[in-house]
């Protein structure tokens, strides 16, 4: 090549390196993964609006301590290994100092073990007992267990005197896991489990299953771990098949299209939700009425939908952290979680946080209220 | 006939060292390292699958099943039967040979797509039965892998695995660049043209599948292995569908039949899912278009495709 | 007897449902040997496509019949766009293409839709009929007519007509055909066109049973590819025999083995199958040129 052509290329290899190695600006940088696409997309795509319309917000009103936050998020596609991949990348070099993710349980627990090792606090959404037992030092659990839906759900069971019921759960993570949780609650609540059904998470008729459910003796209740189209589909062949006893789904179905799609056949399908799928019927005195109220009206004129659960995780992951760095005035990691340790009681859109050293959950059972489809939308019960 | 000098047909593995070699040392970004070492592992899996699909001409929809195998012996084996994570990569492969040579052969005697919807249905199997037995793989959410050591030395950092997953391509790809240059390469490339005509030869043209579907396996099972160990962690997604297709892609994509061209391939899929994750909303349709770009524009695939264009042979 | 009963109907409605996609891959197989793994899309694409429209407030006829172009387009698209160019690509090489455009037209619903789920109105009501104690929902008896009106179509059109005939001639050998006059090009993107319209009229019918959403064509494809595998592949009354039997297999797996491996049951089924009539339940016998 002609002398002044590599004199070129090389003037300008330098000066684009130059540019991109310009120191930045203090800024803090928070790093995220969310299973936006993929089946926990319903999850993961309220959690990552809630984190951008938030940082915008702070950042607009000054930022922390004068400095901006830089959000950079990834998305996992629910998969661990990308997920895991994404963390050392969030790590390594995007160089952020903390993490919010990820949606579901397999990948939040690959972040984990990657920040873990890198000393850097993570904030996981996802809903599974092993992200937070045992205790990992540097993962804080962000939102309710599975086994605390079960508790929930078995409480009232047993409060209402039907304690011989039918289970049926999904073969993906979260059907799962809630199946495992339920297994084990169930004796301590003395509730017996009749029938025992799995269905995939894909299918379009579930009337086999709910065939054998309808012909177990003695039943007075069903638990279904239903999510996305599934959730809907059971409703319908739950009602086709004239089955009348109480069902109980849980977090899945508190997806804003829920009852949209499935119409009259979910009427009287209960579920344990926290405060922000029935904000609207708060007690004003309530402790949680302000920060949620606040949260289900922003988000939903930021996005023009109904604000979700699991949005509500994200929001308070992001605050919690923004908390500690405002009190602290630095984001050092290991500051941030000794700090994150001893916060509480924070009240939050998903309840009431009490972290500890003993104790990265934080929440218990009174962040869940009883929930009904009553009249075509979600209503507040006790 | 070919009158190069018989050392020429180590050049791609030449290519690969020389890569592999000038990148661990030059780069420094842990993140990157462990992209390239990803590459790596995938690698063994994709010139494995070469074997199978590129030279002998089986197209295979399920093999991330024997990446699964791999990935899950390594952590079901510590986990119940406390055995050492290395020795369960001689147990993975054990298995995923056992298993290929037991399903292969009543599943090879079938053709065209007939064979690829029975791989299929093989891959599903296995990630069903991963995915459903909890309590011994952990179900969806998959399973711890312990650290494994050697001579006391821990396995664990971006750097080591590097060239771990390195050395192990190289010699994967010695053993594959063997295997095409003899007898049994010759008689796979023979079933691949037509094989009536081999059987017309006198080849056993179902024992010669056979032994490129247990290759194939014992390859994908090993690069299983490494993944997961690298990861400290065996994911039902090692197993899934997309990731059989994305090991055919990485076949196709980089050249069938190519040694090269299949660890081309995997560097192309690997690196550009990273490139495009910053994209949120749009990677999907990238990755879409991409590949469908790729396949249409250069239909060998990327190493014939330019070997082609240079001119060379 | 009613348990029996209601298993079988569950079979057949989501038998009816493999039928329809299944349907969809015969034609494209036919003039060209090419497995379409986009055919999923195109199901998808019909169903998502008539619930925005109706939802924007368009009658669902309407929506439905503007759905279906829209399938029809992609098709075409498609034929054009990916398949022209590679004709004479491997069968793996195919595969990939049509793998890689069933990304390209999902990541494309992504953006130009949304992730959510949509669904559409039942045509006749939502009123369960009853049979002898089991309840059928009134959609599964459109889909079940659904995939025979298309079969009776698909074999009156491959058997007695000369666009038929062409197509298969194309398959059979693409430079003979040309040399008798037939444009192969032409030829090939009726077929895609075809597919991807009857790909959408599944999408239309099936969605007020299986509701939609951006993702729902690789399963979809996946399980109408086998479908069509089991009753023989490029045969429609294979298609539909294939689909129904994936089917009831499913369903009586499901309600009398084990409902965490009811998949399991119906692949075992087919791969059983695969080995021991290799051409399909319904498949022709077929010569190879050496």
């Amino acid at each position: 090549m002609k002398k002044q052509v590599r004199y070129a290329i090389a003037a300008a290899l330098v000066a684009a390196t130059s540019i991109a190695i310009t120191p930045a600006q203090a800024e803090i940088r928070i790093g995220a993964i969310f299973s936006v696409t993929g089946p926990a997309a319903f999850l993961g795509e309220p959690e990552r609006r809630t984190v951008e319309l938030y940082v915008d917000r702070i950042n607009t009103a000054g930022g922390v301590n004068g400095e901006k936050i830089k959000l950079i998020a990834y998305d996992d596609g629910a998969d661990a290994n990308k997920a895991r991949l994404l963390a050392q990348r969030l790590i390594d070099d995007d160089k952020v100092v903390a993490i919010i993710g990820s949606t579901l349980t397999g990948p939040s627990l690959a972040i984990g073990s990657v920040a873990s090792e890198a000393k850097i606090p993570v904030m996981a959404l996802g809903g599974g007992v092993p992200i937070a037992e045992p205790v990992k030092p540097w993962v804080f659990k962000v939102g309710h267990t599975d086994r605390m839906i079960c508790q929930k759900i078995f409480g009232e069971l047993q409060a209402r005197k039907l304690t011989k019921i039918g289970l049926v759960a999904g073969t993906d993570a979260f059907g799962n896991s809630m199946r495992n949780e339920c297994l084990k609650q169930a004796k301590t609540h003395d509730i017996t489990i009749v029938v025992d059904e799995r269905h995939g998470p894909q299918d379009s008729d579930i009337t086999p299953q709910l065939t054998n459910v309808r012909s177990a003796a003695g039943l007075q209740a069903v638990v279904h771990t239903g999510f996305g189209e599934t959730a809907t589909i059971f409703a319908r062949n739950y009602r086709q098949l004239g089955i009348t006893v109480p069902l109980y789904e849980s977090a899945g179905v508190a997806a804003p299209n829920y009852i949209k799609l499935t119409g009259a056949a979910a009427e009287g399908v209960r579920l344990p939700a926290p405060a922000v799928l029935v904000y609207d019927q708060l007690a004003k005195d309530d402790s949680q009425y302000k920060v949620v109220t606040d949260y289900a009206k922003a988000y939903q004129a930021k996005y023009n939908e109904p604000a979700s659960q699991f949005g509500g995780f994200a929001y308070d992951a992001l605050h919690m952290l923004v908390m500690t760095y405002q009190k602290n005035k630095t984001t050092d990691p290991a500051k941030t979680r000794e700090t994150l340790e001893a916060i509480g009681p924070y009240v939050g859109v998903t309840g009431t946080f009490n972290f500890s050293a003993k104790d990265h959950l934080g929440l218990d059972l009174s962040s869940f209220r009883m929930v009904e489809v009553s009249g075509g939308s979600f209503r507040l019960k006790n | 006939m070919d009158r190069r000098p018989a050392y020429w047909r180590y050049t791609p593995l030449l290519v690969l060292g020389v890569f592999a070699i000038g990148f661990g040392l030059l780069v420094d970004n842990s993140f990157y390292l462990r992209i390239a070492a990803l590459v790596w592992a995938m690698g063994i899996a994709a010139v494995g699958l070469n074997m199978l699909m590129g030279e002998a001409g089986q197209v295979s929809l399920g093999h991330a099943a024997f990446i699964g195998i791999g990935s899950y012996t390594v952590a079901i084996g510590p986990a119940q039967f406390g055995l050492d994570p290395l020795f369960c990569v001689l147990i993975g492969l054990f298995l995923s040979c056992a298993i290929a040579l037991v399903i292969g052969r009543p599943i090879l005697r079938l053709e065209g797509y007939y064979l690829s919807v029975a791989t299929l249905g093989l891959g599903y199997l296995v990630s069903l039965v991963i995915v459903s037995e909890t309590a011994l793989t952990g179900g969806p959410d998959g399973l711890a892998v312990p650290r494994a050591t050697v001579f006391s030395v821990r396995l664990a950092g971006a750097g080591i695995w590097y060239w771990i997953c390195a050395a192990c391509l190289g010699i994967a790809v010695l053993l594959a660049i063997n295997l095409q240059n003899s007898p049994t390469g010759r008689a796979f490339r023979s079933l691949h043209d037509s094989e009536t005509a081999a059987a017309a030869l006198g080849i056993d043209v179902g024992a010669k599948k056979l032994v490129a579907f247990v290759l194939a396996a014992a390859y994908g099972s090993f690069a299983g292995s490494l993944i997961a160990l690298m990861n400290g962690f065996a994911a039902p997604a090692n197993a899934s569908f997309i990731q059989s297709i994305e090991l055919v892609a990485m076949v196709v994509i980089g050249g069938s039949g190519s040694v090269l061209g299949a660890v081309v391939g995997a560097a192309v899929l690997v690196v550009l899912s990273q490139v495009f994750v910053s994209f949120h909303d749009y990677e999907t349709l990238l990755i879409g278009l991409m590949i469908m770009l790729f396949m249409i524009f250069l239909r060998r695939g990327i190493v014939p495709g330019l070997a082609h264009l240079v001119g060379a042979r | 007897m009613a348990e029996f009963l209601q298993f079988v109907f569950s079979g057949l409605t989501v038998g009816a449902i493999y039928a329809l996609v299944a349907l969809g891959f015969t034609l494209i197989y036919n003039a060209s040997r090419v497995v379409n793994f986009a055919q999923g899309e195109f199901v998808m694409i019909g169903g998502v496509a008539t619930a925005v429209l109706h939802t924007a407030g368009l009658p669902l006829l309407v929506a439905a019949a503007g759905a279906v172009a829209i399938a029809g387009l992609a098709g075409f698209l498609l034929h054009q766009f990916a398949i022209k160019p590679a004709r004479d690509a491997s069968i793996a090489a195919l595969i990939i293409i049509t793998m890689g455009a069933s990304l390209l037209l999902r990541g494309l619903t992504q953006l130009v839709v949304d992730k959510q789920i949509h669904s559409i109105p039942a045509f006749s009501g939502e009123a369960t009929i009853e049979v002898l104690g089991a309840t059928l929902q009134p959609q599964t008896l459109w889909v079940i007519g659904g995939s025979i009106v298309v079969l009776a179509m698909l074999q009156f059109l491959l058997n007695r007509t000369l666009v038929g005939q062409a197509l298969q001639a194309v398959a059979a050998n693409p430079l003979a055909a040309r040399l008798v006059g037939i444009k192969v090009s032409a030829m090939l993107a009726l077929a895609f066109v075809i597919s991807a319209v009857i790909g959408g009229v599944g999408g239309v019918l099936v969605t007020p049973i299986t509701l939609t959403r951006y993702d729902v064509g690789t399963v979809l494809a996946l399980k109408g590819f086998s479908a069509a595998m089991v009753g023989g592949m490029g045969s429609p009354l294979g298609a539909v025999i294939g689909g129904l039997f994936v089917g009831l297999l499913e369903s009586f797996g499901a309600g009398y083995v084990s409902s965490t491996y009811k998949d399991a049951v119906a692949v075992i089924a087919m791969l059983v199958v695969l080995m021991v009539a290799p051409r399909g339940l319904i498949g022709h016998r077929s010569a190879e040129r050496v």
